[in-house]
């Protein structure tokens, strides 16, 4: 089966899921949806621009933060504006944090990332006052273009409208993540993944792309949080944990962080492997520890290279 | 004067690599830089594009004082250079790599949501070089799959593809059989002629790829210019003979 008739078959199954699959199967797909935005983002940071970053958490904490100060304190519920104010938000507190990150690669840029990660996490768990600490803070129901939806059950709501706009959101993030892939810009990226000098040779400045990757990927992170946020009605600084950042980058690798669908497969395996280990094995951890160390060894290329063995050729067709 | 270095020095702690060296490059020149390892010839490369700022002396091309201004300054005001070792990008195609040479030369790099499969121009610009170099049939092919060989091209082809108005090659024939040199330096003249190259700086070990290529000649012995003259002066100076070039069979 072509890749364009899975896709197509996914995109069916994911408009369907609502009406044929059980409830609870249906509720799992918002945070895999939620997940699927911000790992488009983070692999290309990862996938595309060759940086590894251990404290994207931040971002999601950023958009799930952002979206629970614009409800419950400034009674702001439209979902539209909540996406907007999370992704600029992101790119703010991404700007500064970047140009400091993308001067380093490897694990320098990997541990500066976690840094800062756990330095938002101290912030939203210290500050009690404004973020509510470990409590959190309540994440009131958005409105969706423009339709409050408060009268409806909060179940319907998730999997009703919720559910199809989430589908939304993910699909046009996906559509503007497959632009920039194969624009001039993504080109720009890969030559910086594959060798930075000879980059650097032919005129790409190299910090400079970096930093907009950098950007982009806490763009596409708050939006995810901002998401991720709203099915719970609560936020916490557990969003903003390393241990977050760590998940989604084993998301990343479970899929494979060479394909672009990779991070995609990765979120969807992730969410419902580890719901249905949990509910049979309490020690859930350890099996999923025990899988990271499989995939590292044995399928670095992860899920994805089990279809495609080997990355696909870059050519200007593609 | 397109290129020129006013003593020029390169410390490194208490190690001069460089000391009071002094060149210029005229329009229209394939100028060599020789001499035995450690004579300074890869920090003089890197002082020139930019890579290293000197510790003393200026650098300036055309007309403007470049020191220390970092490669992709100066890749955009048309220096572009080569490397020793074969510097590829291995997970692209030979036509992927060329077309990133094209987009940052004509500033499109930036461009986030265009189609770069649907930028004609840079894909027939990308092609022409790919076919200048003998590349074109494996266009298409992975870089980190092509023979050695091809992969020097595709490294040379990729610098050429920015049509500098100057370039620096270090060691362009380095890795490549004895039997491919000739071809390769070929090409590279011919490529050179085609897209109007206004001078050409390499550094060499085989010396009849010097003799055979050069204008002019510039040996360097320890940090120093030791000579500084076309292929037949050097040829007939004994010093630089015995020092740098060592005695040529015919």
């Amino acid at each position: 089966m072509s890749g364009r008739l899975v896709l197509a078959a996914a995109l069916g199954a994911a408009v369907l899921a609502p009406l044929v699959a059980p409830t609870y199967q249906a509720l799992l797909m918002l945070p895999f949806m939620a997940y699927a935005v911000a790992l488009l983002g983070l692999n290309l940071l990862f996938g595309y621009t060759g940086l590894v970053s251990f404290g994207h958490a931040l971002f999601l904490g950023i958009g799930a933060y952002t979206g629970a100060f614009l409800t419950s304190v400034f009674k702001v519920r439209s979902m539209e504006v909540i996406l907007v104010a999370a992704a600029a938000l992101g790119a703010l507190v991404a700007a500064p944090v970047g140009a400091l990150c993308v001067r380093y690669v490897k694990i320098y840029f990997g541990m500066l990332t976690l840094a800062f990660g756990m330095v938002f996490y101290t912030f939203v768990l210290k500050f009690y006052r404004l973020t509510g600490g470990d409590e959190g803070m309540p994440f009131l129901r958005p409105a969706l273009v423009g339709r409050s939806l408060e009268d409806l059950p909060k179940t319907d709501y998730l999997v009703g409208p919720y559910y199809y706009y989430s589908l939304a959101v993910l699909v046009l993030a996906t559509l503007v993540m497959w632009r920039i892939v194969r624009s001039p810009f993504g080109l720009c990226l890969k030559t910086i993944r594959d060798n930075p000098l000879k980059a650097e040779s032919l005129g790409v400045s190299v910090p400079r792309y970096r930093w907009y990757a950098f950007m982009i990927s806490a763009v596409y992170a708050a939006a995810g949080g901002a998401l991720l946020a709203t099915p719970t009605g609560n936020v916490d600084p557990t969003l903003a944990y390393w241990t977050h950042s760590g998940n989604i980058v084993f998301m990343v690798l479970l899929g494979g962080f060479s394909s672009f669908f990779g991070p995609l497969l990765g979120a969807f395996a992730f969410i419902f492997l580890q719901d249905t280990v949990m509910s049979v094995f309490p020690y859930w951890r350890l099996v999923f520890g025990a899988m990271l160390a499989f995939i590292v060894i044995f399928a670095p290329s992860g899920l994805m290279g089990l279809f495609a063995r080997r990355r696909p050729v870059e050519t200007s067709r593609a | 004067m397109i290129l020129e270095a006013h003593d020029i020095r390169k410390l490194y702690g208490a190690y001069v690599a460089l000391d009071s060296v002094s060149l210029s490059i005229r329009e229209g020149e394939f100028v060599s830089i020789i001499g035995p390892n450690g004579a300074g010839k890869s920090t003089l490369i890197n002082v020139l594009t930019g890579v290293l700022p000197p510790s003393g002396g200026t650098v300036r091309f055309k007309g403007r004082d470049i020191a220390g201004i970092g490669t992709v300054a100066l890749t955009r005001l048309g220096m572009a250079r080569s490397f020793q070792l074969v510097q590829i990008f291995p997970e692209l195609s030979v036509l992927v790599t060329l077309q990133a040479a094209v987009i940052s030369r004509l500033g499109r790099g930036a461009r986030l949501l265009s189609s770069l499969g649907a930028d004609r121009e840079v894909h027939a610009d990308a092609l022409e070089v790919a076919t200048l170099f003998g590349l074109g049939d494996k266009a298409h092919a992975l870089a980190r799959e092509l023979p050695q060989g091809d992969k020097k091209l595709l490294d040379v082809a990729s610098a050429f593809a920015l049509r500098p108005e100057i370039i620096l090659l270090d060691e362009p024939t380095s890795g490549v059989s004895t039997a491919d040199k000739h071809v390769v330096m070929d090409i590279l003249v011919k490529a050179a002629k085609r897209i109007g190259l206004r001078a050409i700086i390499q550094v060499e070990h085989d010396m009849d790829i010097v003799f055979g290529y050069s204008d002019r000649i510039i040996a360097l012995h320890q940090g120093k210019v030791l000579a500084d003259a076309t292929p037949a002066a050097i040829q007939a100076d004994a010093r630089v003979v015995d020092m740098v070039v060592g005695r040529r069979r015919h």
